[in-house]
């Protein structure tokens, strides 16, 4: 009975033409999204006779030629571009997920005269555009020594990450408390209660935050430009690609390789931590 | 908060409190809550008062400072490309209502039965994840005379006599950059919608296709309703999104041929021309509107939903705890 129910409905002249509608837009869409990124990955696998030859939608007649990925990597300095991406990701990602995690854990578990004030303090803080800050952000890291060291950027981006934090405190809302409580009787340590009942409750969340907050650190150009100023010695990957501004500006067969290089970990991120990636967008939702 | 907790316990000695239950919690409290609120306030309330301060004296990064009081406030409304910056972000709020629009029509679909689902989802929330320089090149090569786009709207049948510079035309370029920024970030709204869509409960589709409801009546009575809050509120984040607009027209024009907006203009004054007094009455300015519009948009919001009809009531009931939450996030 079911299947009849089925197999007619999916045969209707309106099912058929909803199904067509459906795939059309979905492949629509899809195409636009990958037509910009596929178009560089077309013209770096280009030499340079043929990139000026060539219409820019033609196929590369070798997709084995990686010489404009190895000279932009050369040129753009992406191997201390990779570094220091990486040293700033590293202690970023371990400051603030412990900064977090702390501070979700003392407004989520604590009633204490303060507690909202804080809550409030950072959300507010969530409405100030970053751009508009940096006006005066940057007198401070000047007076600070910050401008031009790498731990001066890494504090700064350690600082206020709303997202995450609310993402905590919905998590640690879902954590009983009854197991802070047992763990008082036994005589724990609220600092113990912390890093050996919590904190290893907490990995699903950490994780969604670790790969939000990693994407988001990796991608950041605007403060690493502004604060990173050196750009042999403190260039980030992202910062790295302004290289290819000025003379090399036109010479996109090398420029679009420097892009794909730039978008690879957050490729391969992407490809391992898609359903993290979703969640965590679903959770921390209104930004961005 | 301390000073309370001591209060009460001033007979017995410092170090017994410290031991007890009370004291413990007040260490930690102070242990962990330390550190953020120094980097909060070190990184954003400290350069805000400063901020405010700057914007009364004429003065530059280094040397010496002036007090003008007014000045730079009204100096703000005769220089000239700075109010009609502001009137750019009206294409950025078209352009995020398109955006919206776009993804919750995905995402309906997407969260249907589809082959291949997760595969479009992941193309078109990928350049979500791309850095912004690189959205900057990928664009500038996209829109560049003769290349790629031009060469699709060949293969389309135009000819290219009668396309236009896409950045250089005044008349266009503020499309192309609000497009290039639908592009990058529609697909993170879609999975955003996608989200909201599967919390909805699955025996709401099975007995209205029981009872012989259509796809678009599917969608009018049980989806749209029950993610009518996210995307409102979606639609009404983007207006104080769009007033700051910066990342499309920073990284592909940078402001050039009339695509500068206002950040984009504030940008250059702080840092180019190192006018630090303007850029901060610029930025106080914006932060006011900002302000102005995000209390507008609570009342707005109350006063929608105040009024929905009794069935979104028990769903908005359900979901008020995480809206709540995310209403403090904006």
């Amino acid at each position: 009975m079911s299947k009849t129910r089925e197999t007619r409905k999916r045969c209707s002249p309106a099912a058929v033409m909803w199904g067509t509608v459906k795939y059309a837009s979905l492949l629509l869409c899809s195409l636009i999204s990958v037509l910009p990124i596929a178009s560089c990955v077309i013209t770096a696998f280009k030499t340079d006779a043929e990139y000026k030859t060539t219409s820019v939608m033609t196929l590369p007649q070798n997709w084995l030629n990686f010489d404009n990925f190895i000279q932009a990597f050369q040129k753009a300095n992406m191997l201390t571009a990779f570094k220091n991406s990486g040293i700033i990701l590293f202690f970023v990602l371990v400051g603030s997920i412990i900064i977090g995690t702390q501070l979700a854990y003392i407004l989520n578990r604590f009633t204490f005269p303060g507690n909202s004030l804080i809550r409030n303090l950072f959300m507010f803080a969530a409405l100030l555009p970053a751009i508009a800050m940096q006006v005066a952000v940057y007198e401070i890291m000047v007076k600070l020594h910050f401008v031009n060291t790498l731990h001066g950027y890494i504090v700064m981006m350690m600082g206020t990450d709303v997202i995450s934090i609310y993402i905590f405190i919905q998590f640690f809302e879902n954590l009983p408390v009854s197991l802070d409580e047992s763990a008082v009787i036994d005589g724990a340590s609220y600092f113990t209660i912390y890093t050996k009942i919590l904190l290893p409750l907490l990995k699903p969340a950490i994780i969604t935050c670790m790969i939000l907050k990693g994407a988001g650190t990796y991608n950041e150009y605007y403060c690493a430009q502004l604060y990173l100023q050196d750009k042999t010695k403190y260039s980030t990957v992202a910062t790295s690609l302004y290289t290819f501004t000025g003379p090399l500006g036109s010479q996109y067969n090398l420029i679009c390789a420097g892009v794909i290089i730039s978008l690879l970990p957050a490729l391969i991120l992407f490809i391992i931590c898609q359903k993290q990636i979703y969640s965590g967008i679903a959770a921390g939702s209104v930004k961005g | 908060m301390k000073q309370v907790a001591v209060a009460g316990r001033s007979r017995k000695t410092f170090t017994q409190w410290l031991k007890s239950r009370k004291g413990q919690q007040a260490i930690i409290i102070l242990a962990f809550t330390f550190i953020p609120l120094l980097l909060l306030f070190t990184f954003t309330y400290l350069p805000f008062g400063e901020m405010v301060k700057f914007s009364f004296y004429k003065m530059k990064y280094v040397g010496k400072r002036e007090f003008v009081g007014w000045d730079n406030y009204a100096a703000l409304f005769q220089r000239k490309g700075v109010v009609s910056a502001l009137k750019l972000s009206l294409y950025y709020m078209l352009g995020a209502v398109i955006q919206i629009l776009l993804a919750l029509y995905l995402a309906t679909i997407l969260s249907m039965k589809v082959r291949g689902g997760n595969l479009f989802k992941g193309l078109m929330f990928f350049p979500y994840l791309i850095n912004g320089i690189a959205i900057g090149f990928i664009f500038k090569f996209f829109y560049t005379r003769g290349f790629v786009l031009d060469t699709v709207l060949q293969w389309c049948g135009f000819s290219l006599e009668n396309l236009p510079f896409w950045l250089r035309d005044q008349s266009i370029n503020n499309w192309s950059l609000v497009a290039s920024s639908v592009w990058r970030y529609f697909g993170q709204n879609m999975v955003l919608f996608v989200g909201a869509i599967m919390s909805v409960d699955d025996t709401l589709y099975e007995a209205a296709e029981l009872d012989g409801a259509n796809k678009f009546q599917q969608f009018k009575y049980i989806i749209l309703p029950s993610i009518k809050t996210i995307v409102t509120l979606n639609i009404i984040l983007s207006i104080t999104g769009s007033l700051s607009a910066f990342e499309a027209p920073y990284v592909i024009t940078g402001g050039a041929n009339g695509t500068g907006t206002y950040f984009v203009v504030m940008n250059t004054i702080a840092h180019t021309n190192q006018k630090v007094g303007l850029a901060s009455a610029m930025a106080v300015f914006l932060l006011v509107i900002i302000f102005a519009c995000t209390i507008l948009q609570k009342v707005l919001f109350h006063f929608i939903f105040r009024n929905a009809s009794a069935d979104d009531e028990s769903y908005a009931a359900k979901k008020r705890g995480r809206r709540a939450g995310k209403e403090k996030l904006v």
